[in-house]
């Protein structure tokens, strides 16, 4: 059953693989070029070519600046196709991991299947292997559900689209690479799934590979993530050095033995623990897109929305989450590296929160609100709540897929127009969108008795509860950002439903959307609503171990979800006390008085400049990183191997030996012959000098 | 062993295609035809011996196998043949490239076809030859013959700058040679004998030690390439005709990494870990200098080159680490490589018999036409990148886990080469594939034609093969390198104790 779960995705992505490049080579003919073929005007393939391609210069006149979908062809052979092997075996994987869920949450019977051996080398053992665990088992549920939705979605909003076959291909190869992820037994099987899933954003982000923004966002997505994952891989190696093996089971059991080591590291003593945690987490950054290495999360979202919603909303983006979940054992045993992991988490909340303000793209908006989402599940990682982070994984993987896929279908109603400042009064035109959107808006904000209500207010209370300072200011900022959450979700929804339209045009032609993308959507806010009440009790409450078993490690000094039981009433409200808050405001700035944002942006101008320009953490990067290394590299390039090493060797030589050469011998006659020719008499001088050397001896 | 000299077969099949190439009269298309069948079918049937060797061969054991010895030289030095689990990998990916390279050519060489299989085929047995010989003077005479073949290829079939590369190729390799033949007289004085075996038992003096691994470190370093001698390789690259290219990144380079393996490590091993520092510092410069210059590129095969450059800087790091992973990893990565590069440089063959320029800037957009081209460019981008999954990760992945046990700065400076060689292999991919097809010159390019389905479908089968199963490869060589691994660390524990001992008399 477990392989089927995993490996039914990849017979997916194969096929529909398949399907593309089959259609693609039909479409496009290959062969090579003979000689005397180049003059093509007179090549009878032209004519076909060009009208069975579309063609490059009609696609360009007709483009919209705001245009999502550029190519509007005919659909590639096989689409339907594709469509329906890759959904309908994502759907049965669905049900799969549901009956995981019960089997292994539930029933406890938790199961490793191995698989065959990766690598072995030395005294490194690496298995391909299936842990499945009650970790594995959520896992597997929000990623195969989110999954089996959006790829349903997907055959709606992707129908104008000419390589469906393509976009249905990479959504399952990542749900494929996640699974793997999920699933994985060792640290590099998880670096596999990790990367894999990197690859599937990478080639999702640039999946209209014409759009300039589209290819740099994609390329920013890999390489931002690969510095993540520079920390990660010195991770698993400083692990390899400690423990000599990379297996969970292994580490997990030697980690005890590890405490008050120490590795070098530059001169640095460092607590081996807390360096090989905090090179781990750097990973889960970059994934997670915490805090210094968010940056490419916002600029992810030139792909096609279905995959903002997977990949950037519930799934892949967890993955970071998942990971401290996953190594708790180790993280449980370095204070250090929790107070580190609480901090990012507590900064990306309220900074994310903060440039959410202000965005007036609606999927940037979401994609800003992931980010701080995702902080708060580090703030519960970070105080060692670890069922609560992964709670709020579960709950949020509802409702923010639900945001992205709602959004979806207002740009789709809106003829592809994302800035919400053009919308404006769709709750008439789409009304179905609407209700859905805002059960997402109240789960997100933590409306009570909503699935994020839950999830959201026990990361809370355990930021409170945690006696740390570092947890003090982790729990300011997330109530905070609470507020901030509230107030940036109401605008977006008053903007882009309330009020009057801004765009006649496009208010007039919108449209409710098919049945496709509204059974996802009705889905979704079921999930929205449900996620929490249910749940809670397995996930923040008394039920955490017997569900968890050994899969979550709480070491023994670890009585959070214990003490979050006993906050104060105040505290407990607070939360909620602050959505509400947020929502009045929003409610006062974009219903009643509309005047005052506008009044309140050109007042604090400055303030708003940075907000708007998320606090110019692009610029910074262009500034130290990017220009540095272009200029390092030219100047390497030519002035280190140019100048100096050509310079002063084989140029400088050669350029003498040349001269002299060419008065010997014409270019053409085959000086290199007369090279062959000395390398043979050397050989033979060599062969003779032995013989006799030999003789004498 | 075998009753018959397969080794020797292996080796020397290629001249049997030579001598029959020979035979053909005419220069008309017939004759063409013929030369380039020949060739192939030559190729094809040494990879078909080949493989007996691989089912022959015995993986448990450390020692050389299929040896055959043969009085030769007056018995000074001996026609000496055999392989172990480090030199059979090499052996079987240059029998295994060298179809590829034949096919590859089969259009682009359209002059002195005859001559340029001729070429291809002695090269093929020279590094053969290379590879399996067990005796120093014949391995030496394998070793520089094979840049004859080079030189003609690159010489005669290159492009407009091939004087400037084969002198500057010439000029670098020139140097190194002169030097290991005198380190080869110097250990023959000493030993007594130029058998590679014995050599490896002997146990050279500290200061032969050190001279003689600087000798031969000279030669190797520039085959490999290291920096800063590395510079004749883009240059080398950018001339060569595509399977030239092809065999240079894939298997000529290699030469430099087997030398360290056969000669550096075992018979040097005091040596080898006096200059452990040196090589480190230089294969971390590689691996940063080389991946910021490729970031810089404007020519495809330039940036392939300096990716290569920085790829084997990986390897000379992890083999310098004298772990079992570092080791074992260097030469996956070697083979991976071999398979990887290769295919890129077929890659860029592709579009430049098509197109006749390697400019970055003269491509872009050709997803559009090139569907199927893009989808194996893209998988061998991605095991450029050494994402895991692709054998490129394997290599890199054991190098590094080696290194970071030896020495924690080395791995972590070289683990930053992960992250450039994500930037410009991407960027070349963009650039070159993705973005509008705007360039009138590429409407009417073409996507790949059978024949050149053949040469990439199967190398990206392999790259996916051995990223997920890389077992064939690391088994192949595990007892070899856990052997040799195990002679370094005894030979230096020896020496740890010899320098301590007269510390422990004098305290007492």
């Amino acid at each position: 059953m477990y392989q089927a779960i995993v490996f039914l995705p990849l017979i997916g992505a194969i096929i529909a693989g398949a399907i593309s490049l089959w259609g693609a080579a039909r479409r496009y003919p290959g062969g090579e070029t003979r000689h005397g073929a180049e003059d093509h005007a007179s090549h009878p393939v032209d004519e076909s070519h060009t009208h069975g391609a579309p063609s490059v210069n009609a696609s360009s006149v007709i483009h919209h600046a705001h245009d999502e979908h550029q190519e509007h062809g005919p659909a590639a052979e096989g689409s339907r196709a594709a469509e329906v092997v890759t959904t309908g075996l994502l759907f049965v994987a669905m049900v799969l991991s549901w009956f995981a869920f019960y089997s292994v949450g539930i029933a406890h019977h938790p199961e490793r299947v191995s698989l065959f051996t990766w690598i072995l080398s030395g005294d490194l053992k690496v298995d391909w292997a299936l842990r499945i665990d009650t970790l594995t088992a959520v896992m597997l549920v929000v990623v195969t559900t989110v999954s089996a939705l959006v790829h349903l979605y997907s055959i709606g909003y992707m129908h104008e689209d000419p390589y469906r076959p393509r976009f249905f291909a990479y959504l399952s190869l990542f749900t494929f690479a996640m699974l793997a992820l999920v699933t994985s037994d060792n640290l590099a099987q998880l670096f596999f799934g990790w990367e894999g899933v990197g690859l599937a954003s990478y080639l999702l982000i640039g999946f209209w590979y014409h759009k300039p923004e589209a290819n740099a966002a994609a390329i920013k997505a890999f390489v931002v993530n690969r510095v993540g994952d520079f920390g990660f891989a010195l991770g698993i190696f400083a692990v390899f050095m400690m423990l000599n093996s990379i297996d969970f089971d292994i580490i997990f059991a030697g980690a005890p033995g590890l405490t008050g080591k120490t590795i070098d590291f530059f001169g640095l003593k460092a607590d081996a623990l807390t360096l090989i945690c905090v090179f781990l987490f750097m990973g889960a950054m970059g994934k997670s897109a915490q805090f210094l290495l968010h940056t490419w999360l916002p600029d992810a979202m030139e792909g096609p929305t279905p995959v903002s919603a997977l990949i950037h909303a519930a799934t892949m983006v967890t993955a970071g989450v998942f990971m401290v979940a996953r190594l708790s054992p180790l993280f449980e045993l370095s204070p250090g590296a929790l107070t580190f992991v609480t901090f990012i988490g507590g900064t990306t909340a309220f900074f994310a929160a903060t440039v959410g303000l202000v965005q007036n793209d609606i999927k940037r908006i979401v994609a800003y609100s992931t980010c701080s989402q995702l902080g708060y599940m580090f703030v519960a990682m970070g105080t060692g709540a670890y069922s609560v982070g992964m709670f709020h994984l579960f709950t949020h993987a509802f409702f923010k897929a639900l945001l992205f896929l709602g959004s979806g279908s207002v740009i789709m109603a809106m003829h592809h127009e994302q800035d919400i400042r053009a919308m404006g009064g769709l709750r008439k035109k789409i009304p179905l969108t609407y209700t859905a959107m805002v059960i997402g808006t109240l789960a997100l904000t933590g409306f009570p008795l909503t699935a994020g209500y839950f999830s959201k207010d026990a990361i809370i209370e355990a930021a409170f509860s945690a006696h740390n300072p570092m947890a003090l200011y982790a729990f300011i900022m997330t109530v905070v950002a609470a507020g901030l959450t509230s107030f940036y979700s109401w605008r977006l929804i008053f903007k882009t439903f309330h009020g009057e339209p801004h765009d006649r045009k496009h208010y007039d032609h919108a449209h409710e959307s098919p049945l496709v993308i509204l059974i996802p959507l009705g889905v979704l806010a079921a999930g929205s609503i449900l996620a929490g009440l249910p749940f809670k009790d397995l996930f923040a409450g008394h039920g955490v171990e017997e569900f968890f078993h050994e899969s979550l490690k709480f070491g023994e000094n670890n009585h959070i979800l214990e003490e979050m039981h006993h906050v104060p009433w105040t505290i407990a409200w607070l939360p909620t006390l602050m959505m509400a808050l947020g929502f009045l405001v929003a409610w006062q700035f974009y219903i009643r008085n509309p005047g005052l944002p506008i009044e309140l942006a050109r007042q604090h101008a400055v303030l708003y400049r940075f907000l708007l320009n998320k606090w110019y953490f692009d610029e910074i990067y262009d500034v130290i990183f990017v220009r540095p290394a272009k200029w390092l590299g030219r100047a390497l390039w030519k002035g280190g191997d140019g100048w100096l090493i050509d310079g002063f060797g084989p140029d400088g030589v050669s350029s003498r030996v040349l001269d002299v050469t060419r008065n010997v011998v014409r270019l053409q006659t085959g000086y290199l012959y007369h090279y062959a020719f000395a390398m043979l008499i050397g050989a033979a001088a060599f062969i003779t000098w032995f013989m006799f050397a030999g003789g004498v001896r | 062993m075998a009753s018959w000299p397969i080794l020797s077969i292996t080796t020397f099949l290629p001249l049997a295609g030579v001598a029959f190439i020979l035979m053909l009269r005419g220069e008309g298309e017939a004759a063409k035809r013929n030369a380039r069948w020949a060739a192939l079918w030559t190729t094809l049937v040494t990879f078909a011996v080949s493989l007996v060797l691989v089912q022959r061969f015995d993986p448990s054991s450390p020692e050389f196998q299929f040896v055959e010895k043969a009085r030769w030289l007056s018995g000074t030095s001996n026609y000496h043949m055999g392989v172990d689990g480090i030199s059979l990998p090499f052996v079987i990916l240059t029998t295994a490239l060298m179809p590829f390279c034949i096919a590859a050519s089969w259009r682009a060489i359209d002059t002195r076809v005859k001559e340029y299989m001729i070429a291809f085929l002695v090269l093929e047995t020279l590094m053969i030859g290379t590879f399996s010989a067990l005796d120093l003077v014949l391995f030496y005479l394998f070793f520089e013959g094979g840049l004859i073949p080079m030189f003609l290829i690159i010489g005669v079939w290159g492009g407009p700058r091939r004087v400037y590369a084969s002198f500057k190729f010439f000029l670098y390799t020139l140097l190194g040679s002169v030097l290991m033949l005198l380190a080869i007289m110097a250990m023959y004085w000493n030993g007594g004998t130029t058998e590679i075996p014995a050599l490896m038992r002997h146990g050279f003096p500290h200061t032969l030690q050190t001279w003689a691994w600087l000798a031969f470190f000279a030669s190797f370093a520039v085959k490999m390439p290291m920096w800063p001698v590395h510079t004749w390789l883009p240059d080398a690259h950018v001339e060569a005709p595509t399977a030239g290219s092809v065999i240079l990144a894939a298997i000529l380079l290699k030469m430099g990494g087997y030398g360290f393996l056969r000669f550096s490590l075992p018979m040097f091993p005091l040596a080898s870990a006096d200059f452990a520092p040196l090589v480190f510092a230089l294969s971390v410069i590689a691996i940063i200098y080389t991946s910021l210059v490729a970031l810089m590129q404007e020519d495809v095969k330039k940036l392939i080159a300096y990716s290569s450059v920085a790829h084997m800087g990986f390897v000379t790091m992890g083999i310098f680490a004298v772990t079992a992973q570092g080791v074992g990893g260097g030469i996956f990565q070697m083979v991976s490589h071999g398979i990887v590069s290769g295919a890129l440089f077929l890659c860029v063959g592709v579009v430049y018999d098509r197109m006749h320029t390697r400019e970055i800037a003269a491509y872009g957009g050709l997803v559009e036409r090139m569907p199927l081209y893009a989808c194996a460019f893209l998988v061998f981008t991605l095991a450029n990148v050494g994402l895991p999954g692709t054998s490129g990760f394997v290599g890199e992945f054991l190098t590094l886990l080696g290194t970071f046990k030896v020495n924690i700065p080395v791995a972590t400076l070289a683990t930053l080469g992960v992250i450039l060689s994500a930037a410009y292999a991407l960027w070349l991919y963009r650039k070159v594939i993705f973005g509008r097809l705007e360039k009138p010159s590429l409407q009417h390019i073409r996507d790949l034609g059978i024949r050149e389905m053949a040469i990439l479908v199967p190398l990206v089968a392999l790259t996916i093969l051995f990223g997920v199963y890389p077992k064939p490869i690391l088994d192949m060589s595990s007892a070899s390198v856990n052997a040799l691994v195990a002679n370094y660390e005894r030979a230096i524990a020896v020496k740890r104790a010899d320098l301590s001992l007269p510390a422990v008399r004098t305290q007492q």
